[in-house]
């Protein structure tokens, strides 16, 4: 009992001197303690590329900065999103109502990142959002609250389509998990592939979460298209592969093009299944020495490589944390300002930088899985074919449906 | 090119070979279910998570002792059963003198644990598991490419259907089996140990379905949640056919894989949600199944 009212005093006192500091300039950390929440999946299919490991690549940027932000405490809670924007938003809810949470990180699915973030929106929570693909998240969906850091569809189409296009993949057939992300890849690609001189000559759209591809391979097969484009994710994208493999595809001339890869997958997969398989990523361990050298860190502590969306999660953290120190303040207004002010150099991103949509721009990479022959081990698998620059890869502003542009 | 209902020939009998092969496969799964079921009267929640476990046991068997394909083809079910026997005797045996609901419960709770420490372990991305040496490669049918990997599952699925159809409803074992738990105090009074005879049935159905995980690990990618998405189809499979009844879980099986594969076709949107429809309107029509014996 004595403790808590010592406890209570000097709460009561330090808030008092706190108080005073802080209406000085306007600026503070709220509640003394700078809080940050990690929403993601947790146990369902975006587990592997998110997931707990994500939260230790959040938990190594906060050591790495030194646990403290201007002499503050920084405290860490997670939840299961359950890949459900139900869910997502009833905790963004709680978290900033009752927890006073000042930053929310992780944000897989991207129904969940929209939901959330239409939370955030007007509060002083910021949302930094890594696991999502859709584009939308910064155009029709972009709030003043949330940056979205790692990679979206624009870039995945844009990537990976264009290079397949250009050889000499001209008619495509569609295979598109029936629901938001994967119609957005869908469409991001036929326009891609429709723009460079190609064309779709067909597709099927399947459930989310398919056990079996067989049927859809077949029809694949039998459009005699060159190439078989996956819009779809996780154990969706590895099992139409599997599939492919199967159904001899491959031998028969087709092109299977993966839209949207996670490193994850492909280790799942094997270099032998997945060999040759174009795709394009935000970022991969092995791309220069300073992503080994994290990547190294990261393996030590979880015994896998890190993907590029554990990346990301690291890198906007710590983005995020030397804006609170710089700022002296935790309001998402703040510290977005300064994000986007200053320029993103770090083992993610060379000359990175947020963009008034709160899209993060940076070079993104088209690689190609490696053979086992070139394989000199279970997490050496790609190679990278091409850089693309930042302001090639992304959407351009002036097709910017997002209100925040003017 | 002749189009049947809009579909190049060729493309619709290879749909409908496919669809086939899934319905083989299915009939496997619901087998095991509906001798469970049949009789035992346990509505077997953790069905998945044993097929799961079939392809795990598999994959780590190969991994692990480097035993291939076709010793795990035998061991790995034994194993998965010896696991099913251990939950009969030391937790199902508990409530069957209670309503089925906490038999269901039970089982449902079982699978969840069983699948979270399996994503604990292993991750949710799934490993690879390769098709054996002598199954590789496939035949070109002409109107389609035939993988005989694919061509192999049908004919265990059918053979292993047919020989538990046959030692159910037809051996002196299996009259022992149904009579048992028909009259349990009869068949004690006649010396027949019935309490072994029904922890021995339970395993030998968490044995079948441990034997379609095997041979789905080198088709699907192996990962823990592999099970979840299927025992649904399969339960709704069992419904269809009439709770409990083999011959129907058998043949609901191989008709709901050509339903399902047709779909795939002219409608792939729908084709999660086509054998539920199905489910519903046997339902209305027939609240026993098209194979149940009515209530």
């Amino acid at each position: 009992m004595k403790m808590m009212k010592t406890a209570l005093a000097t709460a009561i006192v330090s808030s008092l001197f706190m108080g005073v500091t802080a209406h000085a300039d306007g600026h503070e950390i709220s509640d003394n303690e700078l809080r940050i929440g990690y929403l993601a999946d947790m146990s369902g299919t975006y587990r592997d590329l998110a997931g707990p490991n994500g939260e230790e690549a959040l938990k190594m940027a906060i050591e790495d900065f030194g646990g403290k932000v201007k002499g503050k405490n920084i405290t860490v809670m997670s939840a299961d999103d359950r890949n459900s924007p139900d869910v997502a938003s009833s905790t963004v809810r709680e978290w900033i109502e009752s927890d006073k949470v000042d930053m929310i990180q992780g944000l897989v699915a991207s129904s969940v990142s929209i939901a959330s973030t239409k939370v955030m929106n007007g509060t002083d929570t910021m949302g930094l959002v890594n696991g999502s693909a859709a584009s939308s998240i910064t155009n029709e969906h972009c709030t003043p609250n949330h940056i979205h850091w790692t990679y979206d569809t624009y870039p995945l189409a844009n990537g990976t389509a264009s290079a397949v296009v250009a050889e000499g993949g001209k008619s495509w057939f569609m295979v598109t998990a029936d629901y938001a992300f994967g119609h957005a890849l869908e469409s991001d690609v036929t326009r891609v592939v429709e723009s460079n001189g190609g064309e779709i000559v067909g597709g099927v759209r399947h459930p989310l979460s398919t056990d079996d591809f067989s049927s859809y391979m077949l029809q694949a097969q039998s459009s005699g298209a060159d190439v078989v484009g996956l819009a779809n994710a996780g154990g969706d994208t590895v099992n139409s592969i599997i599939t492919a493999g199967e159904f001899g595809l491959a031998q028969a001339g087709q092109t299977v093009a993966a839209l949207l890869l996670f490193l994850t997958d492909v280790h799942a997969l094997g270099a032998e299944t997945a060999q040759g398989i174009q795709l394009t990523t935000g970022w991969y361990w092995d791309k220069d020495k300073d992503a080994r050298a994290w990547a190294d860190r990261f393996y030590d502590r979880t015994g896998a490589r890190p993907s590029m969306v554990h990346a990301g999660i690291y890198s906007s953290t710590m983005h995020y944390l030397k804006g609170v120190e710089a700022t002296g303040s935790d309001k998402a207004s703040d510290v977005r300002a300064w994000m986007a002010d200053n320029e993103i150099n770090d083992m993610f991103a060379k000359g990175g930088y947020v963009r008034e949509d709160g899209r993060m721009v940076h070079d993104m990479y088209l690689a190609e899985v490696k053979t086992p022959a070139e394989s000199e081990n279970e997490w050496d698998l790609y190679k990278i074919v091409r850089t693309i620059p930042g302001d090639e890869a992304f959407r351009p502003l002036s097709q910017s449906k997002c209100s925040l542009v003017k | 090119m002749t189009m049947i209902f809009g579909v190049p020939a060729a493309a619709f009998y290879g749909q409908l070979l496919l669809g086939l092969i899934n319905g083989a496969f299915y009939a496997l799964l619901s087998l095991g279910l509906a001798v469970i079921f049949g009789l035992l009267k346990i509505i077997n929640f953790a069905h998945g998570a044993q097929y799961m476990l079939g392809a795990f046991a598999a994959y780590l068997l190969l991994e692990t002792l480097g035993i291939n394909y076709w010793v795990a083809l035998f061991l790995a079910p034994i194993i998965v059963g010896a696991f099913g026997v251990v939950i009969e005797r030391f937790l199902l045996r508990r409530i069957t003198h209670i309503d089925h609901i906490y038999g269901l419960l039970l089982t449902f709770g079982l699978a969840l644990v069983i699948q979270g420490t399996f994503t604990n372990w292993f991750g949710v991305s799934g490993s690879r598991y390769p098709v054996p040496e002598a199954l590789q490669g496939g035949i070109n049918l002409g109107f389609m490419y035939l993988p005989i990997y694919r061509a192999w599952i049908v004919a265990v699925a059918l053979v292993v259907c047919f020989a538990v159809w046959f030692l159910i409803e037809k051996t002196k074992l299996g009259g022992y089996l149904r009579a048992g738990t028909e009259n349990s105090a009869l068949m004690q009074a006649f010396g027949v140990n019935v309490p072994l005879l029904v922890t021995l049935t339970y395993g030998f159905g968490v044995g079948l379905a441990a034997l379609g995980g095997v041979l789905a690990a080198p088709v699907y990618s192996v990962s823990p949640d592999m099970g979840s998405n299927l025992l649904i189809v399969v339960f709704a499979v069992v419904v269809i056919g009439g709770m409990g009844s083999i011959v129907g879980a058998i043949l609901t099986g191989l008709m709901m894989g050509i339903v399902e594969g047709l779909t795939k076709v002219y409608y792939p949107e729908a084709s999660s949600v086509v054998i539920f429809l199905v489910m519903i309107i046997v339902l209305l029509v027939r609240p026993s199944g098209l194979f149940g014996k009515g209530t």
